[in-house]
């Protein structure tokens, strides 16, 4: 409805749109960090491109269908999710300027995210010690390359939230490193659509087709 | 509808901004808490529907892209705040541009990939043609 007004009104909208000076330092830092996060989108793209390009070159090896355990992948979504979900409690808890709460509900995205990663390396190395390595076919090599890849963006964002644990405790709540949870947040959830895309296409598409 | 409240700044508003500074922090957990329960409601209806009892089978992996693409969508506005206001022009066109250049990145390669794979030799021939050598 206001949408409608605005636009309705050329110099409310010109208002509405930088018309007033700069946008703060929030907002440019922010839209940064989504168009960073948006090339991130377009380099797992070109992985999923060549995996789905890959998926049937197995070289006489196993595929998708005999490899995967989707209870094991299950239990990773939901760890993932959750993880989101306490991350977004710690955003709450960041916003009221809460100290210990902020700690708590980071410290469950914490651990949460780690849990993921144990699964998947857990996997990885089953699939290695049988054989089913990177290098044995094409279609794992895509595989591990889009997966890894993944978990490489789990654990960066492992170690970033971990400074962030630290500096909130050590330095309190400032403009910056409130500016910098807003990013780590933005990362974090990021990833676990790059998750969603990964469990269906990977995964069950893989087991189902 | 928050433009006229906002005195600050009657401008955009960064992707993943907390919208709860008027509404408080109980609307911010319930709208993390609807997302949640969506997506483990649609991840769980991705892992039910692969067994063929529930879907012609042809039809599984359509309904697995639809329900992923609603969860991407669930994760946008319920984790990352992003909807269709006129404070988010900016976020929603970047990531508009984005999902343009996955897709071309995506359906390219598997057009093109496909292609070659119909015009390479077939595999017994290439092998032949090593033994000849």
């Amino acid at each position: 409805m206001s949408a409608v007004a605005i636009a309705d009104d050329p110099q409310r909208l010109a208002a509405h749109h930088g018309g007033n000076g700069p946008a703060p330092k929030r907002i440019v830092v922010g839209y940064g960090f989504w168009v960073f996060l948006l090339s991130d989108f377009i380099m797992f793209s070109g992985f999923f491109a060549a995996y789905a390009a890959l998926k049937n070159a197995t070289a006489g090896g196993l595929g998708a269908r005999e490899l995967f355990d989707l209870g094991n992948v299950a239990v990773e979504t939901v760890c993932l999710l959750l993880s989101s979900f306490t991350c977004g409690m710690a955003a709450l808890a960041v916003s009221v300027r809460n100290r210990i709460w902020t700690q708590f509900w980071l410290l469950a995205t914490g651990l949460l995210g780690l849990a993921f990663f144990a699964l998947e390396v857990r996997e990885f190395h089953e699939l290695i010690e049988a054989g089913n390595g990177p290098q044995r076919s094409a279609f794992l090599s895509a595989f591990f390359t889009l997966v890894g890849c993944h978990g490489a963006h789990i654990v960066a964002g492992g170690l970033w939230l971990g400074t962030m644990m630290a500096q909130f405790w050590f330095k309190g709540f400032n403009e910056m490193l409130i500016r910098r949870f807003m990013c780590f947040s933005l990362f974090w959830h990021a990833l676990d659509i790059v998750w969603v895309a990964i469990f269906t296409i990977v995964y069950l598409m893989g087991v189902a087709g | 509808m928050s433009a006229d409240k906002n005195t600050e700044w009657q401008g955009d508003l960064a992707p993943g901004d907390e919208l709860a500074e008027d509404s408080g922090v109980s609307a911010g957990v319930r709208g993390y808490l609807i997302g949640l329960v969506v997506s483990l409601l649609l991840t769980a209806a991705s892992f039910l529907i692969i067994h063929d009892t529930f879907l012609w089978k042809p039809g599984i992996p359509v309904a697995l892209g639809v329900l992923a693409v609603a969860q991407m969508g669930i994760h946008l506005v319920f984790f990352l705040h992003l909807n269709t206001g006129p404070d988010n022009t900016n976020n929603i066109l970047a990531l508009a541009f984005g999902v343009l250049i996955v897709a071309i990145v995506v359906s390219g390669s598997l057009w093109i990939m496909s292609h070659l794979n119909n015009n390479m030799m077939p595999i017994e021939r290439v092998m032949d043609l090593h033994q000849q050598r």
